[in-house]
């Protein structure tokens, strides 16, 4: 859900079902980006699941900029995944697993 | 003379910040009060009146990250991730600590118990004990369901203490996994209705669950066969059905799979003044974990060094007392973590983490799908 008035470069996203878990991560991705100017996230109450993430940008759509923020994020999950498998393969077939 | 900038002075390394501010950015340095510069600047343009970018985009990040497995048993791993923010290293903990699937104990059937633990006490110790069954071969149950063999696992307990025996310590051996389902009958409002008919018990397996392929050598038990449930006195019985259901730890923490997952940044010891003879003896003899070494220099003169800086605890014993602080500086780097998983047993550790970054792409991949 998105609230933002006629500029589409600054909005606030209203995620349901998350918490900081996901809403910290992607503030960090979207900091990585020179075209934000501000981003943050607020959780309005913590009984409630539900997170909203603002961001504003220098020109681009804000709906863009997170999405490519996300993306980022899925990427770096991936590569994480990637690297960390090859690290427990490589470690087990130098040393036999101990029970 | 010309008129310079002084950003544009000889001795400043253009493109990198200066080397005090580079330490700022990277370490926390853990003063004997607090520790300070803890904050993380990330923000893309930070230091954009230098001209240095310091935003990373995804192949630099790709360039940097790196993984070395320091210990892997089947239960317990301790992993290093070096070149990752804190935010991702906390969803990946927060993530397995809540959100990965599990197999526990939820409805309790009690037939009979006459022992001193109350129903709710035995029901509630039954649904903490960890089962060894991985839990992607079951379905999630929701309210409507009926209990079949996709999602329930059906356990059966029934320990008497005969009159004039010992005391009786009741085990999760005694556990016993019943794969055709529930035995106990439902009581049925009609009784003459149709006795030819097979008598509804609590459950409704199609197929014995041993007729899978993946339970039929190994059956599923808890993974410790030596964990108290209850003790009974002569006389005492318990007769109980326990059915469990896969759900996650946010729910309750009986479906953690995890007995807990934690990170912490790497230390860095720093000697910042040649520490000698007697100082060198004082500070091996302080420091806890035996993080400094003495080492012979030429002409019997002492040296301290560090030796095992990973151990520091950051017990603060080696900058304790005057001047201390000035020879010793204590640091944590910023985006090295040393992780450390201890799984209760359902699945190996690095299985674990490996779902738990799928989780994470999974609800990247929700927030996508919803925004477009």
């Amino acid at each position: 859900m998105e609230l933002g008035s006629s500029d589409k470069t600054k909005a606030t996203f209203s995620l349901a079902d998350e918490d900081h878990t996901l809403a910290n991560s992607v503030r960090f991705a979207l900091n990585q980006d020179p075209r934000v100017t501000f981003c943050g996230y607020s959780i309005p109450h913590p009984s409630d699941a539900r997170v909203n993430i603002r961001v504003q940008t220098t020109g681009d759509p804000a709906k863009e900029v997170l999405k490519d923020a996300l993306q980022d994020l899925m990427g770096m999950s991936q590569h994480v995944r990637a690297t960390f498998d090859k690290a427990v393969v490589d470690f087990k077939t130098s040393e036999p697993v101990k029970p | 003379m010309p008129r310079v900038s002084a950003l544009d002075l000889p001795d400043l390394p253009k493109g990198q910040l200066p080397p005090h501010l580079e330490l700022q950015r990277t370490r926390v340095h853990c003063a004997a009060d607090a520790p300070i510069h803890t904050e993380n600047i990330q923000y893309s343009g930070a230091y954009a009146m230098m001209g240095v970018d310091i935003g990373s985009r995804l192949d630099e990040f790709c360039k940097k990250f790196r993984v070395e497995v320091i210990r892997l048993t089947e239960d317990d791993m301790e992993f290093d991730m070096i070149g990752i923010d804190p935010a991702i290293a906390n969803a990946f903990r927060r993530i397995l600590i809540a959100e990965l699937a599990t197999m526990a104990i939820e409805k309790v059937l009690i037939a009979n118990n006459t022992s001193v633990i109350q129903d709710e006490v035995l029901a509630h110790r039954l649904g903490l004990i960890p089962i060894k069954v991985d839990p992607s071969l079951f379905e999630y149950m929701s309210e409507n369901d009926t209990p079949n063999e996709k999602n329930t696992i059906v356990f059966k307990l029934h320990a008497k203490c005969k009159k004039g025996d010992p005391r009786l310590t009741v085990k999760t051996d005694k556990l016993e996994w019943l794969p055709n389902g529930s035995e106990l009958l439902v009581a049925s409002e009609n009784p003459a209705s149709n006795p030819a008919s097979k008598p509804k018990t609590y459950t409704s397996f199609s197929c014995s669950q041993k007729s899978l392929p993946e339970f039929s050598k190994h059956p599923i038990i808890p993974k410790h066969n030596d964990i108290i449930i209850a003790k009974l006195g002569p006389g005492q019985e318990i007769e109980l059905e326990a059915h469990a259901v896969k759900g996650l730890g946010k729910t309750h923490a009986k479906w953690s799979p995890v007995s807990t997952a934690w990170y912490r940044m790497l230390p860095e010891v720093v000697l910042l003044e040649e520490v000698e003879n007697e100082k060198a003896e004082e500070l091996v003899k302080k420091c806890p974990v035996n993080v400094f070494d003495i080492e012979d220099v030429a002409k019997g003169k002492k040296r301290a060094t560090v030796a095992r800086p990973r151990a520091c605890t950051l017990c603060r014993e080696c900058i304790r007392g005057e001047d201390w602080e000035k020879r010793v500086a204590l640091r944590r780097v910023k985006d090295h973590f040393i992780f450390t998983i201890e799984s209760t047993g359902a699945l190996p550790p690095d299985v674990l983490f490996t779902e738990a970054v799928k989780i994470l792409e999974e609800k990247c991949e929700r927030v996508i799908t919803e925004l477009s």
